[in-house]
C-alpha cells in the first residue's frame, strides 16, 4: 500500500467503482482500523476502507499534526470601565476551540478569544487579568486541583481585584465552587464560576451569555461568595447565579441544568440590560476588602458511598481499613442506610472514620431521629447533615479533614455541621422544591 | 425570440431536496410528520452568536439583524420536537431507516456507497437551525441519469436534516417551528451537465420519479425543493433556490439565461455612453425638503413618521434603470432587490419609472432641478426610510452599480412562482463546514447494503409495465405518460380515486385534454388538485360524461365552482331519458308515423341529442330511442 500521511491529496480508485479525491485528514479517536477520513473539495468528510482501494498520492503535503500551543501564562487587556477583573481558565468546554478541519475540540481560549467573545469584559473592566492556568476536562480534576485553583484565585484577590471569575467544565463544577467557598477565607469579593452546556464554536453556544453575566455581578453583586453563573431557563433570558455551596448540576445536557437546592439562587442577571436583580436575602455581604487568607488542603481519604437495597456492608469496613478517614454516605429517605451496616459504621467510627449521612433525595433534610434505623446509626457516631447537598458535604470532610489535622472526629463533626458558607441550615419554605410538569 | 442555449454555452446543475418518509427523524425519535394547527405549544426564545470567522450561507438583512441581537422565537409543538430538536440534548446516533432509503434512491442512481459516513455540520445563522448549523452527510457519489441529450453526472447524494419552518418574521423577531427540523431530507446533486431548460425539465422530472417510485419519500406541498446552477459563458455561475414546482424550471434557466445577457447589454451600453464606475457618487442626498408637498401617499407617510427621502444622482443613466432583464423585471428591480436585502427597506423609486405612484411631473422636474441634473439624460434613485437602513440600502445598491461594468454579479437568487428571480445574498466562499463531533461515523456494513437490497426501485422502464399490465391503460398513452412531468400526478390520481376511477381516463386526461387545452391557450397549470379529483371522482361515478371533461376543466380553471357545473351538466337518469324520447317523438308523431320505424330513428335521435348532450350515453339514448319508436308504432 502507497505511505498515506495526512495532508495529502489523493485519488482512490475502490473495486466497486468509488472514485474519491481529497486530502487525508489525522486519525481521530473515532477513525476506523483501516480507514481514511478524506475532506471532499466541498467541504464534506468521508471514510474510505482500504480493502480493495487502489490509492494514488496526488500531491504530497504533509503537515505536522499541530502541537497543543504552550500556556501562555497571563496577559492584561485593558479596558473602558472602572473593575478590575480576574480571569482563571481551568478548561472544560466553555474554553474549548473546534478545530474545523479534524473537528477536535481543545481548550484553549486566550484573553483576547475572551474578550471578542464577551466584549462586556474589556467595556466593565478597566483591567482584566486572564490566566490560562490549566486545561482540564472537570470529570479529571482532583481536590488536589482544588487547592491550586484556590490558590490562584486568592492570588488575584489579594492583589485586589473587584472579582475573580473561574471559566470550568460543568461537571464537576459545583465540587469546585463548594471546595473554593470553604478555603477562600474572610472573602471579601464574588468568586463566580463559568461554564459552558455547548461549546463556543457553535452558534448556540451558551457560553457567551453566561460569560457575559459575570462582570455584570462583579459590578453589582452586594455578596462575597463564590457562585456559579450558567443559564436560568433554556431561553437565553437571563443567567441565574447560584450560590456555590448550594447548587448542584441536575440534568446532563440542559442549558439550565444548574440549579440551586434547598435555597433559592443569589442573583439574576438580564444580559440585554446588563440588569442584576438579587434574589436572596440571606448572604455573605462584600467587604471589598482584600484581607483574604487561603486554607487549601484537601483530603484525598475521603469516599462518598451510595447506599441501596442489599448494599454490602463490608465496603464501610474496607474504607477504614484502607485508611480512609471520612464517608459521607447518600442514605435513603431521611438518612437511612440498611440495619445490617450500622455494625461495620460502628466499627469504622471508633477507629476514628467521621461518617455523615446526607440524603439521595437531594431535596430536604437528613432526620435520623424518626426511625429506629436513624437512631441507631447516631448511636453508632453518624453525623447527619442537615440539608447539605451531599457533594458538599462531601468537599468540606475533604476541606475540614485537610486544614485542622489537630483536631479529633468530634470536632471535626461539629465542624462540620456548623455553618460557614450558607452550606447548611436554611429554613425550608415550600417553594424551592421544583414544580414537576404534570402534563398540564 | 430563440435563444441558442448551446450556443450561449448553458451549463444547468440540479441540487435535489426531497424529505424522506421515514419513522423517526434523523437524529431523534420524533415523528417526521408537521404538527397540527391545533396542537398544543410551547416556545422558546433564543439567540445566536456570531464569530467573525463562521459566516457561512446567509441573507446580508439576517445577518445584521442577528448581529444586533434579533430574538429567535422557538415554536414546539407538543409531540413534535424534543430536546434534540431544542439543542438541549445532543443528536442520537442517524436513523438507519433515514440512510437506508437514500442508498437505495443512491443506488437507483447509479451512486457508490461511502464506506463511512461522517456527520458534518454546516454552518446556517439565520436561525432556521437551533444549534446554529444544519447537519448533513455525504452517504454515496458518483452515479449518472440516462437523458436522450446524453447522461447528465450525479456528482454527490447527501442526507440531511430539514431545517426549521419559518411562521412569522419582523425585524425584531422571527419565529420558528421546530416541527420540521430534523425531517430527513436526501439531497442529489448533478454535475453541470445540462445543456437546455427542456433537458433541465428531464432530468429533474426522472430523479423525481426515481425517488417516488422508492415508495419511501414524502409528497405533497413543500416535500420537495430544487435548487439550479445556472451559468452560460460569458455570464456567470448563479444559484437559484428554491423552485418548488417540477414545471417551473425551464422557464426559471430561461429567464436567467435572458437576465445574464440583459445585464452583458447593459454593461455594453454603459461603455458605450463612455460611464465609469468612478462616475457613481458614492453620496446620497436628503430631499425630503424638496418631496415636502409631494401627493406620494408613501412618501408622505413616511415623512409624517419622522423618515426621510434620500437621492442618488446618476449623471448619463437615463433609461438604463428602466431597461428589462427578463419578464417584467428591469434593472431597477434588480436594484431594489439589493437595497431590500442589504438595508431592510422598502424598496427603491427610480426616476426611468416616474412620473407614478403620486409622484408627479413637477415633482420630479423640482427634484431634478434640486440635484443638478438633466431630465434627458441623467436618472436618480430615491429611497425613503430612515438614514440607517437608507445608507446600507445606498452602499448595497451603489456597489451593485459599480458591479454594472463588469458584467454578472455572482449570486444567490431565490426563484419567485412566476419564474422569475430575485437577489437573496452574495454567493458564500467554501461551505463552512466541520465534523459534527456529538455523533460517531457510522460504517456502511453488510447488513445495512442487505437492508439497501430489500428495496426494489423500479426503473422508469418498468414503469411502462405497470401503467399497461396493472393500470390497464393502452400503450400508446403509457408510452406518452413515462415520458411526461405529469405522471407524478397521474400517480396521485390513481391511487387517489383507486376504484373510482379508470386510469385511462385519468391518463387521458393528463395527455389528450390537459395538453390540447393547454395548445388553445387555456391557463390549465392553474387547475388545483382538489378540483381535478372532484371532476375525475364525477365521472368516475356516472355523474358526468367522460366527454365533459375538457369543459369541466375549462368552466373551473375560469373561476367558477364545479358544483354549479356538475348541477348542469348531471347525467340524465334512464326515467329522464324516456320522458325525453316520448316527448320527442310526441312532437313529431305525424313526421315518425309518415317515415317509418328505420327513417325515424335519426330524426329522434338528433331532437334528443340536442337537448342530452353531453348528459347521456349516445348508445344508450339510440336503445332508448329504438324501444320508444317500436312501443310507438306497434299498435
Amino acid at each position: 500500500m502507497v505511505d498515506v500521511r495526512p495532508g495529502d491529496f489523493i485519488r482512490v480508485v475502490k473495486k466497486g467503482g468509488l472514485v474519491v479525491e481529497g486530502v487525508v485528514l489525522p486519525s481521530t479517536e473515532f477513525t476506523s482500523e483501516k480507514h481514511l477520513v478524506v475532506k471532499l473539495s466541498n467541504g464534506y468528510n468521508i471514510g474510505i476502507s482500504l480493502d480493495d482501494a487502489v490509492i494514488e498520492v496526488l500531491a504530497e503535503k504533509y503537515t505536522k499534526p499541530v502541537v497543543s500551543e504552550e500556556f501562555r501564562e497571563m496577559s492584561i487587556v485593558r479596558g473602558s470601565g472602572s473593575l478590575k477583573i480576574g480571569f482563571v481558565s481551568t478548561g472544560g468546554t466553555i474554553v474549548s476551540k473546534v478545530e474545523y478541519e479534524t473537528g477536535a475540540v481543545k481548550p484553549a481560549l486566550s484573553a483576547s478569544d475572551l474578550v471578542e467573545f464577551a466584549p462586556d469584559f474589556r467595556e466593565l473592566s478597566s483591567e482584566l487579568v486572564v490566566v490560562d492556568f490549566m486545561r482540564k476536562l472537570s470529570e479529571n480534576m482532583t481536590p488536589e486541583d482544588w487547592s491550586h485553583i484556590s490558590e490562584e484565585v486568592g492570588r488575584h484577590l489579594k492583589a485586589g481585584v473587584d472579582g475573580v471569575v473561574v471559566a470550568h467544565g460543568t461537571d464537576t463544577m459545583s465540587y469546585t465552587a463548594a471546595a473554593l467557598a470553604f478555603s477562600l477565607r474572610n472573602l471579601g469579593n464574588p468568586v463566580l464560576l463559568v461554564g459552558a452546556q455547548r461549546s463556543s464554536d457553535r452558534p448556540s453556544t451558551d457560553a457567551l451569555y453566561n460569560l457575559k453575566a459575570c462582570p455584570i455581578v462583579v459590578r453589582d453583586a452586594p455578596f462575597a461568595e463564590v457562585a456559579v453563573v450558567m443559564h436560568g431557563t433554556t431561553d437565553d433570558l437571563y443567567a441565574l447565579v447560584h450560590r456555590g455551596v448550594r447548587v448542584r448540576k441536575m440534568h446532563s445536557s440542559r442549558r439550565d441544568a444548574f440549579q440551586s437546592i434547598n435555597d433559592i439562587p443569589l442573583a439574576r442577571v438580564y444580559i440585554r440590560e446588563r440588569r442584576f436583580e438579587l434574589l436572596n436575602r440571606r448572604f455573605l455581604p462584600r467587604t471589598r476588602s482584600s484581607d483574604i487568607y487561603v486554607l487549601n488542603k484537601f483530603s484525598n481519604k475521603v469516599s462518598v458511598v451510595k447506599s441501596y437495597p442489599g448494599i454490602d456492608c463490608e465496603i464501610f469496613d474496607y474504607l477504614a481499613d484502607r485508611g480512609y478517614r471520612g464517608v459521607v454516605i447518600e442514605g435513603t429517605g431521611l438518612g437511612h442506610v440498611r440495619e445490617e451496616c450500622v455494625e461495620s459504621i460502628k466499627r469504622a467510627t471508633d477507629s476514628g472514620v467521621v461518617v455523615a449521612m446526607a440524603t439521595q433525595t437531594i431535596f430536604g433534610r437528613v432526620d435520623l431521629d424518626v426511625y429506629t434505623t436513624g437512631r441507631k446509626l447516631l448511636k453508632a457516631g453518624v453525623v447527619p447533615v442537615d440539608d447539605m447537598v451531599p457533594e458538599v458535604a462531601f468537599v468540606k470532610l475533604s476541606w475540614l479533614l485537610g486544614n485542622f489535622p489537630e483536631d479529633g472526629p468530634a470536632e471535626i463533626k461539629l465542624k462540620l455541621v456548623s455553618n460557614m458558607a450558607n452550606e447548611i441550615g436554611n429554613s425550608q419554605s415550600l417553594e424551592v422544591f421544583p414544580r414537576w410538569y404534570h402534563g398540564d | 425570440m430563440e435563444i441558442e442555449y448551446r450556443k450561449l454555452g448553458l451549463k444547468v446543475g440540479l441540487e435535489i431536496h426531497q424529505q424522506l418518509d421515514s419513522k423517526f427523524k434523523l437524529f431523534c425519535s420524533c415523528p417526521t410528520k408537521l404538527a397540527p394547527e391545533n396542537v398544543k405549544y410551547r416556545e422558546v426564545t433564543r439567540n445566536l452568536w456570531l464569530s467573525k470567522s463562521e459566516l457561512g450561507e446567509i441573507d446580508p438583512a439576517a445577518l445584521y439583524e442577528i448581529a444586533r441581537g434579533r430574538k429567535i422565537v422557538y415554536r414546539i409543538p407538543e409531540g413534535h420536537a424534543c430536546l434534540v430538536e431544542l439543542d438541549e440534548e445532543p443528536p442520537h446516533d442517524i436513523n438507519r431507516e433515514a440512510l437506508v432509503i437514500s442508498l437505495s434512491i443512491a443506488k437507483a442512481l447509479n451512486a457508490r456507497p461511502v464506506d463511512e459516513v461522517y456527520v458534518m455540520r454546516k454552518i446556517v445563522v439565520d436561525g432556521s437551525n437551533t444549534a446554529g448549523f444544519q447537519r448533513t452527510a455525504i452517504i454515496a457519489l458518483g452515479g449518472s441519469i440516462e437523458d436522450e441529450d446524453g447522461a447528465v453526472g450525479i456528482q454527490t447524494i447527501a442526507l440531511e436534516e430539514d431545517a426549521a419552518r419559518k411562521i412569522a418574521e419582523e425585524s425584531d423577531y422571527v419565529v420558528y417551528n421546530l416541527d420540521r427540523l430534523g425531517i430527513p431530507l436526501i439531497e442529489i446533486s448533478t454535475a453541470p451537465d445540462i445543456g437546455t431548460p427542456e433537458q433541465a425539465l428531464r432530468v429533474a422530472y426522472r430523479i423525481g420519479l426515481i425517488m417516488r417510485l422508492s415508495g419511501k419519500v414524502k409528497r405533497g406541498i413543500g416535500t420537495i425543493r430544487q435548487d439550479l446552477n445556472i451559468s452560460i459563458e460569458s455570464g456567470e455561475r448563479i444559484e437559484v433556490k428554491g423552485v418548488d414546482k417540477l414545471e417551473l424550471i425551464p422557464k426559471v434557466i430561461t429567464y436567467e439565461v435572458l437576465r445574464q445577457l440583459s445585464l452583458l447589454d447593459i454593461r455594453e451600453e454603459l461603455r458605450r455612453r463612455r460611464l465609469k464606475p468612478e462616475d457613481i457618487s458614492e453620496f446620497y442626498i436628503d430631499v425630503s425638503e424638496v418631496m415636502k408637498d409631494c401627493r406620494s401617499r408613501i412618501i408622505k407617510t413616511s415623512l409624517d413618521r419622522g423618515m426621510k427621502v434620500y437621492a442618488l444622482p446618476l449623471p448619463g443613466f437615463k433609461g438604463i434603470l428602466g431597461r428589462e432583464v427578463c419578464s417584467g423585471r428591469r434593472f431597477g428591480t434588480e436594484l431594489s432587490d439589493y437595497a431590500k436585502a442589504w438595508g431592510s427597506v422598502g424598496g427603491l423609486i427610480h426616476s426611468d419609472e416616474l412620473p407614478a405612484y403620486g409622484i408627479s411631473e413637477k415633482d420630479l422636474e423640482s427634484l431634478y432641478k434640486y440635484l443638478g441634473l438633466n431630465g434627458d439624460r441623467d436618472a436618480f434613485i430615491l429611497i425613503v426610510s430612515d438614514y440607517e437602513r437608507a445608507d446600507r440600502a445606498f452602499k448595497a445598491v451603489i456597489n451593485r452599480l459599480k458591479y454594472a461594468f463588469i458584467g454578472v454579479p455572482k449570486e444567490t437568487r431565490a426563484a419567485n412562482p412566476d419564474g422569475t428571480t430575485r437577489y437573496l445574498r452574495p454567493q458564500p466562499g467554501a461551505a463552512r463546514m466541520y465534523p459534527e463531533t456529538d455523533i460517531l461515523p457510522l460504517r456502511v456494513d453488510e447488513s445495512i447494503l442487505r437492508e439497501v437490497e430489500k428495496i426494489a426501485i423500479p426503473r422508469p422502464e418498468d414503469v411502462l409495465r405497470i401503467l399497461v399490465e396493472e393500470h390497464g391503460i393502452s400503450r400508446e398513452l403509457a408510452s406518452q405518460l413515462i415520458r411526461d412531468p405529469s405522471l407524478h400526478l397521474y400517480l396521485d390520481l390513481v391511487e387517489e380515486l383507486r376504484d373510482i376511477t379508470s386510469p385511462q381516463i385519468i391518463a387521458s386526461t393528463l395527455i389528450v385534454h390537459m395538453k390540447s387545452l393547454k395548445r388553445d391557450g387555456i391557463e390549465v397549470d392553474r387547475i388545483s388538485y382538489i378540483d381535478l379529483v372532484k371532476i375525475l371522482s364525477a365521472v368516475g361515478r356516472g355523474e358526468i360524461a367522460k366527454e365533459v371533461i375538457p369543459e369541466a376543466i375549462k368552466v373551473v380553471v375560469s373561476g367558477s365552482s364545479f358544483e354549479d357545473f356538475l348541477e348542469s351538466r348531471r347525467v340524465l337518469s334512464v326515467e329522464e331519458l324516456e320522458k325525453i324520447v316520448e316527448e320527442a317523438i310526441k312532437s313529431n308523431a305525424d313526421l315518425v308515423k309518415s317515415r317509418g320505424f328505420e327513417r325515424s330513428i335519426g330524426l329522434i335521435m338528433g331532437k334528443v341529442m340536442s337537448v342530452a348532450r353531453g348528459r347521456a350515453d349516445g348508445a344508450l339514448v339510440n336503445t332508448l330511442v329504438r324501444k320508444k319508436l317500436q312501443e310507438f308504432l306497434t299498435p
